[in-house]
């Protein structure tokens, strides 16, 4: 149990910072009090600015909510392919699933729904299909016999992902206003606003994050290879379809509402790794936790390094995860340490 | 089925073909491996001996024929099923190195654990007994990556036993290891082989350690079946000739009389 209170302290530090911080500061003391007004049966008197509430309940806790959750997604299912893979790697931008799901996000936006919540919960099911695709043929490119090697992932990744990049580029320049001001946020990769998004990506990610934890022990043996692993007694065909399922649903709810964000999915899990070694049935718990954390701490440099205006969150993942990324590629030529 | 010393069993492959696609590479083998009794597999390189192993062991689907143990066909299992009653112990590989030792032997009851991999008190006391039987208790809570050959190749043996199974299939289990290491990995297979009256059956290369440890030799020369018996009936000069195309000469060792095998000498006579 030791890993898991430091992992959750920190996550709440960062979601207080998160709602605390921004053009206005709202100290945590009446941040508390606006959520405790909201509970029935309490009568607490507002004894603080109208406009503080409606920042907090309408702008900030959407956003950190979401942000938090995309963060959890991405990390969890950068675990999971990691795990698939046997690769340290795989993570959900690096093997092209990222923009596969935004492909699929993109088409599923551009067929007009009219942007109520029925609507809304469709975006997410677009990109499950385009992730799942994109899983299945960055694996089958990359695989070589047994084994999947990780020159032939990362290479097989970077072209899916660039051709389905591109094809949502065309896209983008064909669409009309609305779907234009959906996909740039879908580029940049920064959450959307508001508690809609929060809650059509909701149901997924339960449903992905919560098979993946309970897929820890098979992870585990599965790491020893997929022989041995069905040696040991697991359906290793059937494993790896709920793997793609559960991981697939994960990042794709992530992308549909955050965009495309890249290295939270390999930098989190492999700290993890680091501090606490190499159990599943550990990561992935912790990756919800910490992925969750990370990405509102990084959202919170985003609104404050510029501020007034705030940068996508993309790019401060980038800034920090393709340095750590190469640093990565040196350590796995030299050592065994996962 | 959550016992830690299963019942014995008996190993039947009957008529077993398999293939890599178009390309027929085992034709019509059949063996019988009796419980407490050491079937050593041996042929050059190319044989079929791993494959073999993989057929039996339900990873390469067989074309004709069937694998029975104690009446049970083992293609009519699952997964789960199948590594309840046969364990593999593969060569082994730079995989899962960063596992300790404790949670890689644990693996090995996946079989009885289920997916959720929560372990009972039968399940934690089967690993602990494998790990003492095969010396690796002070090595418990080391990451694999960090032991030696000899250490890993224990490693991947302790989660076979874990696995309690009354089969067990080796596969070059003594390939990189020095003397010691060789002898000290047989003579354990031996010991627990008569203990827990196991049904092992074991492809290995250096056919000097053959009539050492099996109690008998299966040859296979390109997917058949050439010879099986006792170590001093494959064993000769003839049949091995044949089978690994190439001079060889037997001698005997002088007090078990046990054959060993000599490359011919390639050194030619001396000449002056």
């Amino acid at each position: 149990m030791r890993p898991y209170f430091p992992a959750l302290a920190l996550l709440a530090v960062a979601l207080l910072l998160s709602v605390s911080l921004g053009a206005v500061f709202i100290p945590p003391g009446t941040i508390a009090s606006i959520l405790a007004a909201q509970l029935p049966g309490l009568n607490i008197a507002p004894a603080w600015p109208r406009a503080a509430e409606t920042i907090i309940l309408a702008v900030r806790l959407p956003h950190a909510v979401l942000t938090l959750l995309t963060g959890a997604a991405l990390a969890s299912s950068g675990a999971a392919y990691q795990g698939l893979f046997r690769n340290p790697l795989a993570d959900p931008y690096l093997i092209g699933v990222a923009s596969g799901a935004g492909l699929g996000a993109v088409l599923t936006m551009s067929l007009h729904w009219p942007q109520q919540l029925a609507g809304f919960y469709l975006i997410p099911a677009g990109a499950f299909i385009g992730a799942v695709l994109t899983v299945l043929l960055v694996y089958n490119l990359a695989r070589v016999d047994a084994i999947i090697p990780l020159t032939t992932l990362i290479l097989a990744g970077v072209a899916v992902g660039s051709f389905a990049s591109a094809l949502t580029s065309f896209l983008m320049l064909r669409a009309d206003d609305q779907v234009y001001r959906a996909l740039s946020f879908l580029l940049g990769g920064s959450p959307m606003a508001g508690w809609q998004p929060v809650l059509a990506a909701l149901p997924y990610m339960v449903v992905g994050m919560g098979m993946l934890t309970v897929l820890g022990h098979p992870l585990n043996v599965l790491q020893f290879g997929e022989e041995e692993a069905q040696q040991m007694g697991l359906d290793v065909r059937r494993l790896k379809i709920w793997i793609i399922f559960a991981a697939s649903l994960t990042a794709a709810a992530a992308v549909a509402f955050s965009g495309i964000i890249g290295f939270i999915g390999l930098i989190v899990p492999h700290v993890i790794r680091i501090l606490w070694g190499p159990d599943y049935r550990r990561l992935v718990p912790l990756s919800v936790i910490l992925g969750g954390a990370a990405l509102l701490l990084a959202d919170l440099l985003a609104r404050i390094l510029l501020a007034p205006s705030v940068l996508p969150v993309g790019i401060v993942t980038a800034l920090a995860g393709a340095p750590f990324f190469l640093w990565i590629l040196r350590k796995a030529k030299r050592e065994v340490f996962w | 089925m959550k016992t830690l010393s299963p019942p014995s069993a008996t190993l039947r492959v009957e008529a077993v073909c398999a293939a890599y696609g178009a390309q027929t590479v085992l034709h019509d083998v059949s063996l019988t491996v009796a419980p407490g009794e050491i079937l050593a597999l041996i042929g050059p390189n190319g044989a079929g001996k791993t494959t073999l192993l993989r057929t039996i062991g339900g990873i390469l689907p067989m074309t004709a024929g069937r694998v029975q143990v104690d009446g049970q066909n083992l293609a009519s299992l699952s997964p789960m099923q199948r590594a309840r009653i046969l364990s593999v112990v593969p060569q082994a590989r730079q995989m899962g190195g960063a596992f300790t030792v404790a949670q890689a032997v644990m693996m090995g009851r996946t079989a009885h654990m289920g997916w959720l991999g929560h372990p009972s008190q039968i399940d934690r006391a089967a690993v602990a007994l494998a790990l003492r039987q095969t010396q690796l208790e002070t090595f418990a809570e080391r990451p694999i990556a960090q032991l030696s050959g000899g250490e890993q190749q224990r490693v991947l043996l302790a989660r076979a036993l874990a696995q309690s199974t009354p089969v067990m299939l080796l596969d070059e289990p003594t390939a990189h290891l020095d003397l010691r290491h060789q002898f000290e990995l047989l003579s354990l297979l031996r010991k627990l082989t008569a203990e827990k009256q196991l049904a092992v059956l074991m492809a290995i290369h250096d056919l000097n350690l053959v009539s050492r440890v099996a109690d008998r030799v299966a040859l296979l020369v390109d997917g058949r079946l050439q010879a099986v018996g006792t170590p001093g009936d494959v064993l000769c000069p003839k049949i091995l000739r044949d089978a690994y195309k190439t001079e060889i000469e037997i001698v005997y060792h002088p007090v078990t009389a046990e054959p060993l095998v000599l490359l011919a000498d390639v050194k030619g006579p001396i000449s002056s």
